[in-house]
């Protein structure tokens, strides 16, 4: 049975985590290939899941890390 | 980390102090700490603790996994309302266009402005599921380290992570089409 632009808004994490049988997998990427609404679409979710990934607050660098974790344990002595 | 914290405790203050007691607890370990595992994941591994002891102190424990697959249960799979056509020949395909958002900058770098209405939308959902999008597209873990650390299904996961990409990508929708809700 095909897939309808429906069905593919419903399989788009199950795509995008490799969680589709072979099957299903192939019908999935029939559709999107000559769908270009759907296309769209699994390009927006490709892009909000690396926009949610940037809210992503950055480590410290390794060396300041280090740096810190010393002067903690130094503290902690001198309690 | 209160976003985390949430998951196991539902109220907002209760999840505030168990921030609080896990950076005390992570200063007074640090002597444990091997760097075995990454830092921020050790902290997490504490956080996790903290939680689940304030939790069973506090409430009438209600499993994760319960409250996980009341969140993913329902039929509910981000198809928009309205986006669709419901019957005759074209059922179940779009009846609305869909923008290619070209109003993003180039290096998708997330503006001020779309951060805070993505962090509106993340808080807005349900607990489990604010949780599941932090852990995995935030801090960019894997679908097996989400399992075992809030106790959940891989079935279960993966609709709690859908539904809460479908709201985040709505969000986004709504910021590049610049509509008034």
């Amino acid at each position: 049975m095909m897939l309808t632009c429906a069905d593919i808004v419903k399989l788009v994490t199950d795509y995008l985590e490799g969680e589709l049988t072979p099957a299903e997998r192939s019908r999935f990427e029939g559709h999107v290939a000559i769908c270009p609404p759907c296309r769209g679409y699994l390009d927006q979710m490709r892009t909000t899941v690396e926009l949610v990934g940037d809210l992503r607050e950055e480590d410290v660098p390794p060396d300041m890390e280090e740096h810190l974790l010393v002067a903690f344990r130094d503290w902690r002595r001198d309690e | 980390m209160t976003r985390v914290a949430m998951a196991f405790v539902s109220r907002r203050a209760v999840a505030d102090e168990v921030v609080q007691e896990t950076w005390l607890n992570v200063v007074r370990s640090l002597d444990a700490f091997e760097g075995r595992s990454s830092l921020r994941t050790w902290i997490y591994t504490i956080l996790g603790n903290c939680a689940r002891r304030r939790a069973e102190q506090e409430q009438r424990v209600v499993p994760l996994s319960e409250i996980a697959a009341d969140e993913a249960s329902g039929d509910e799979l981000g198809v928009m309302q309205g986006r669709f056509f419901e019957s005759g020949r074209w059922v179940g395909m779009w009846s609305t266009a869909v923008s290619r958002w070209e109003e993003l900058p180039e290096d998708r770098v997330v503006s001020s402005e779309l951060r805070t209405a993505l962090l509106e939308a993340i808080d807005g959902l349900p607990r489990m599921q604010r949780a599941v999008i932090t852990l995995r597209d935030v801090e960019g873990w894997s679908a097996d380290e989400v399992c075992a650390y809030l106790g959940l299904g891989d079935g279960n996961q993966r609709i709690l992570l859908h539904r809460a990409r479908a709201a985040a990508r709505s969000a986004i929708e709504r910021y590049v089409e610049g509509g008034t809700e």
